[in-house]
């Protein structure tokens, strides 16, 4: 019975202090073959041996540490691309 | 006592302490449902989901054990940048799943989910325990950070005297948790990530500018520590144990019951996957601040006098406050300490929440009182909250921190092990519920024996296959074991007694 009352409509749940129009349905993703993308950061991150080294440097900082650094923002592009294509 | 960083710590303190109580106000709800008190009412939306997610995945013990490990065993400590840069493909793919279910349903717990997937209390029940098992040392974790800056700061005294100030921090943290649920840490999440960016950024500015550059800093670092030894002979070695903690612990992060309220609170999928592009700015945070560990070391911290008694004390967990001190001007230093102390109250907060929508979900509603109202359900949710911060304030005051550290260690090979009943489970209904349950079993108890082979001092375990040694995390052998035991007794059971017909969700459920 609990069950029924944390079953308002999102409408409801959604309300502030003033009314709130019903907001519009999200719109369902299309999981895409495109997810097959996020597999990409596993391989990067996880074959150790390739990153595994001191050179080169950038700006005094060595690869193995730039490296990973930069397999944050490729990693979190590919989700944004993976996002923006299945909208 | 260093007054102008403790002064500034003071006021911001006071500051989040006025608008954790104001947040019951926020987005005003009717707080004795516990999907408004303990969920903040599914609505939350992109902007207040990255700060609370953020604020409850990168918490005070992360900001303050990574660099420490980095200090003190250099390279492997670098593992926190792969475990977070890989939790997002995963939180991206299958965790909106999880939240159309639960929405679907008012599942609060992930437990919650397991209960209507399968029709089997026993297993919702041993999810449950799991999870709050494994939450209880994570708290008393962020407890060890409120110390180390408590120390920094120069508070002194012996007994009681010496553990008041923490007590008072969370005697407010206990009770603005009880009055405002998770609205509390999502409105002071917003804070304490504001502060310890500007705070992040100054340090990985500042510091390298008065060592003389990021190269002088690396030049500073035994050869030994600056890279990981390559493997010699026919063994995966370091390599073996690099990859696997960042796997492991990122198929671990999402099971922790704060990360699913975490992710429960969001408005709507759309939420969780926009955050899954958003939420790695963290991540690289993490990254730069995993590199103060060896700022530290650059910055001669262990050979300043000033800070002999902090790092005998707290260990090399003073590296960075140490760095800050010897750096940046008092307020300045106040205002990171103050991050770091704030940054342990927000996962604190939403881990006792969560550890409360588990006790009164899957246990006292299951167990023991089947009848009980949304009112009785929501209070006893708020007392669990308490008694589970008083347990590890407890935890933290009376035990040695090894305990803490070993049963966080220790934790995270446990909760691993709910993985095939949450996880799996929103893909196939293949798995049976009670194969699952001695599929979990039987990794608990292989995760928990190679632990103790390790003496709970670490947690790579070392499988000789085909002749090659294999250095893994323990958590993820345990993990193939339990995901082997349960597809093979499902595979037996399923013809004879099959239990699918006491799943309550159905297909559409999930998208």
């Amino acid at each position: 019975m609990v069950h029924a009352l944390l079953l308002p409509t999102a409408a409801l749940i959604l309300g502030d202090a003033m009314p709130t129009p019903v907001p519009p349905p999200e719109r369902r993703p299309r999981a895409s073959l495109l997810r097959l993308l996020l597999l990409v950061p596993f391989v990067g991150v996880l074959w150790v041996s390739s990153y595994n080294s001191l050179t080169p440097t950038l700006g005094g900082i060595p690869f193995f540490y730039w490296y990973q650094l930069l397999w944050v923002v490729i990693a979190a592009g590919l989700t944004a691309f993976v996002y923006f294509a299945e909208r | 006592m260093r007054w102008t960083a403790a002064i500034v710590c003071l006021a911001l303190f006071a500051l989040i302490t006025a608008l954790g109580f104001m947040a019951a106000r926020w987005r005003r709800g009717d707080l004795d449902l516990l999907h408004e008190w303990g969920l903040g009412g599914r609505r939350f939306g992109t902007f207040i989901a990255w700060f609370l997610i953020g604020g409850d995945l990168y918490t005070a013990y992360t900001f303050i054990a990574i660099p420490a490990l980095v200090y003190g065993a250099g390279a492997i400590g670098f593992f926190a940048v792969p475990y977070t840069i890989l939790i997002y493909p995963i939180l991206y793919v299958v965790f909106p799943r999880l939240w159309a279910v639960c929405n679907r349903h008012g599942y609060v717990t992930a437990a919650d989910f397991v209960r209507g997937r399968f029709g089997n209390g026993w297993l919702a029940l041993a999810v449950a325990i799991t999870g709050i098992i494994a939450t209880m040392p994570y708290i008393a974790l962020q407890l060890v950070g409120i110390q180390v800056v408590i120390g920094a700061l120069g508070v002194g005294g012996h007994g009681l005297l010496h553990d008041l100030p923490l007590i008072i921090a969370f005697v407010i943290l206990a009770a603005f948790t009880y009055t405002s649920g998770l609205r509390a840490p999502a409105m002071i999440a917003v804070v304490k990530d504001v502060l310890i960016y500007i705070a992040v950024i100054a340090a990985v500015i500042v510091v390298p500018i008065e060592l003389g550059g990021y190269s002088k800093i690396f030049a500073a670092i035994p050869a030994a520590k600056l890279i990981l030894a390559a493997p010699k002979g026919p063994t995966m070695g370091s390599y073996g144990a690099y990859a696997t903690l960042a796997l492991g612990s990122a198929l671990a992060l999402f099971l922790y019951p704060h990360s699913t309220t975490g992710i429960l609170s969001a408005q709507n999928g759309g939420v969780i996957r926009r955050n899954a592009a958003m939420l790695p700015a963290y991540s690289f945070l993490l990254g730069l601040i995993a590199l103060l560990g060896f700022m530290a070391i650059a910055a001669g911290i262990a050979k300043s006098p000033e800070f002999t008694a902090g790092l005998k004390q707290y260990g090399p967990s003073f590296a960075v406050p140490a760095l800050f001190l010897a750096t940046f001007p008092g307020w300045f230093t106040g205002i990171a300490f103050a991050a770091i102390a704030i940054g342990a109250l927000v996962p604190a907060a939403i881990m006792s929440i969560a550890t409360a929508n588990l006790f009164t979900r899957n246990i006292y509603r299951e167990f023991i009182k089947r009848d009980c109202t949304a009112g009785d359900e929501t209070a006893m949710a708020k007392l669990i909250s308490l008694v589970v911060k008083l347990g590890a304030l407890f935890f933290v005051i009376f035990l040695p921190l090894t305990y803490a550290v070993q049963f966080q260690l220790l934790g995270g090979i446990w909760i691993i092990q709910t993985l095939p009943a949450v996880m799996i489970a929103l893909y196939t209904r293949f798995l049976n519920g009670w194969a699952l349950l001695i599929g979990w079993l039987c990794g608990i108890v292989s995760g928990t024996w190679m632990a103790a082979s390790l003496h709970f001092k670490g947690s790579i375990f070392v499988v000789h296959l085909f002749g090659v040694a294999i250095p893994s995390y323990a958590a993820l052998w345990s993990l193939i074991l339990n995901i082997v035991v349960s597809f093979v007794l499902s595979a037996v059971l399923n013809p004879v007694a099959s239990d699918r017909h006491k799943d309550a969700t159905a297909m559409e459920d999930y998208a």
